[in-house]
């Protein structure tokens, strides 16, 4: 493991981030994009002696864009991957490599104590994923680490937030085949499943699937012990009350996080997170709704009279 | 005729400070309730919505320092000050007007002169509405914009729940009386005269 870790740190050092940021920006010169970020291919079959062009398999279609923009971007691809890769046809048996899980590198390692791995790891083994899959359900099920990016941390937007957050669960829970290669059983249908929730559509874009799905630790940012459906919360008052999960953990945060970032009246003012008023308690909905309609009907039997008296 | 006497009862500025007023209030209104609803208006789109509802109280808030600096430095702001004398029996008074002596050929209780602008129940509605109401949906308005300035909790209430409560519960106070402050208006010798006069700042005395 460290024998790996020495190895990236030194390639690190000595590959010049910005000549490697180049290269995602021009994927038709870099030894591995110029195939692996178009749908088609193209090589010398040297039996045949004839030009050949095939088709990408869509899995190993990398977004060079996505790249460039992720925490990982200031690597190469044989940072990780090895060198001989840069030969094709692929030696079949460069599959069987291990590559580094994400502990490798940030385990243990001050620079990265703020993001807490260990704690995430702990919290991980806790969840149903891992309780279920074991070590094959790895961080990078969730987190791609090709175009991972720290959105949560980064964004200033909340919709963005969510959406990215929510596209990591959708990218197995709402494809039949990613979802089947971990599960080995069918996708249950999302809508169906959440046909309980009103406003189902507004929900998904407004709140994170883990707010519900996972159990909340005050000490990590994004808790990471997804728990299983008999235990979300399926309550409206969990979120639209008292003790607000919704207004903790995503009102609050990105209404000041916002301000600390960009400062300013205007992103207080264009800030999208909102709470629900009085309409969270039926009673005083009902209240308002009957108070209405008493004004209302109060004017017409009055206006009736200013006519009929006129 | 004589029998019409004109007073200028609204200046310039407060028929402006009323105009603004108005339109932003019917702004917040509107948001506020598809924001209640949590309707998404596919036309606007539901995160315009709460922008232009976050804007329009800022407009509000800023128009109602007009309101409030213009009444300390003008003679405008006497016509909401409540006499104890007869603190309950003027506004039953005038009640009692619009409910019976109004269809029953009774006078007027209380003519309006350069004196007297607003009835007693009107008066009364009126402070209310911009002494007590106005301030306090700005006061929670903005205090849900800085959520951290919200007490945590209230025996074990969350701070922010019961400030969303209380803010949208004055909205709809304000937006009862909106109902209200329209329809009244539009009793007088003839349904659009009193907005006649809100607009060109001339009230007749019949």
């Amino acid at each position: 493991m460290n024998y790996r870790l020495i190895i990236l740190l030194s390639l690190l050092f000595f590959a010049s981030p910005h000549l490697n940021a180049q290269s995602y920006q021009d994927p038709q010169h870099h030894a591995c994009l110029k195939c692996h970020s178009n749908q088609s291919y193209s090589f010398h079959n040297d039996v045949t002696d004839k030009e050949v062009k095939r088709l990408m398999n869509p899995y190993y279609i990398l977004d060079t864009v996505a790249i460039s923009a992720g925490v990982h971007k200031s690597f190469d691809c044989t940072d990780c991957h090895s060198s001989e890769y840069e030969v094709y046809p692929h030696q079949a048996t460069l599959k069987l490599e291990p590559l580094s899980t994400c502990l490798d590198c940030h385990g243990g390692d001050e620079s990265y104590a703020k993001y807490k791995f260990e704690e995430i790891q702990a919290e991980v083994e806790k969840s149903v994923h891992h309780k279920v899959y074991g070590e094959n359900f790895s961080c990078s099920k969730c987190h791609n680490q090709h175009t991972y990016a720290a959105t949560a941390r980064n964004s200033d937007n909340i919709l963005e937030i969510v959406d990215y957050s929510n596209k990591m669960c959708l990218s197995c829970h709402n494809d039949m085949k990613k979802y089947e290669l971990i599960s080995g059983h069918a996708n249950p249908k999302l809508v169906e499943v959440h046909n309980w929730l009103p406003n189902q559509a507004l929900h998904f874009q407004h709140v994170r699937c883990i707010e519900c799905h996972t159990e909340v630790v005050d000490s990590l940012m994004v808790s990471h012990n997804i728990l299983s459906k008999d235990h979300a919360v399926k309550k409206c008052v969990e979120c639209h009350s008292a003790d607000s999960r919704l207004k903790a953990s995503l009102y609050k945060y990105e209404n000041i996080q916002k301000r600390a970032e960009n400062g300013g009246l205007g992103s207080v003012l264009t800030n999208s997170s909102y709470v629900i008023g009085t309409h969270q308690s039926p009673f005083l909905k009902l209240l308002s709704i009957i108070i209405f309609l008493a004004t209302i009907t109060g004017i017409i039997i009055h206006s009736i009279f200013r006519i009929l008296k006129k | 005729m004589a029998a019409t006497e004109k007073i200028y009862f609204y200046p310039v500025w407060l028929r402006i400070w009323h105009g603004i007023n108005a339109i932003g209030i019917l702004l917040l209104i509107f948001t506020g309730i598809s924001m209640q609803s949590s309707i998404d208006n596919s036309v606007i789109g539901f995160n315009l919505i709460i922008n232009i509802h976050n804007y329009a109280g800022v407009i509000v808030t800023l128009n109602y320092l007009v309101f409030f600096i213009g009444n300390l430095i003008t003679k405008n702001g006497r016509f909401y000050l409540i006499k104890m004398k007869g603190f309950l029996k003027r506004p039953i008074k005038q009640a009692y007007y619009y409910a019976w002596g109004m269809f029953h050929g009774e006078s007027y209780p209380f003519p309006l002169s350069e004196k007297r602008k607003f009835n007693p129940l009107q008066k009364y509605f009126y402070v209310l509405v911009m002494y007590l109401a106005v301030p306090g949906v700005i006061i929670t308005g903005f205090a849900l914009l800085f959520p951290e300035i919200i007490i945590e909790t209230v025996y074990s209430v969350s701070g922010v729940f019961l400030t969303a409560i209380f803010h949208s519960a004055l909205g709809f106070f304000i937006s009862i009386f909106l109902v209200i402050h329209l329809y009244i208006a539009s009793i007088g010798k003839s349904p659009l005269e009193n907005f006649k006069s809100i607009i060109t700042g001339w009230h007749q005395i019949h």
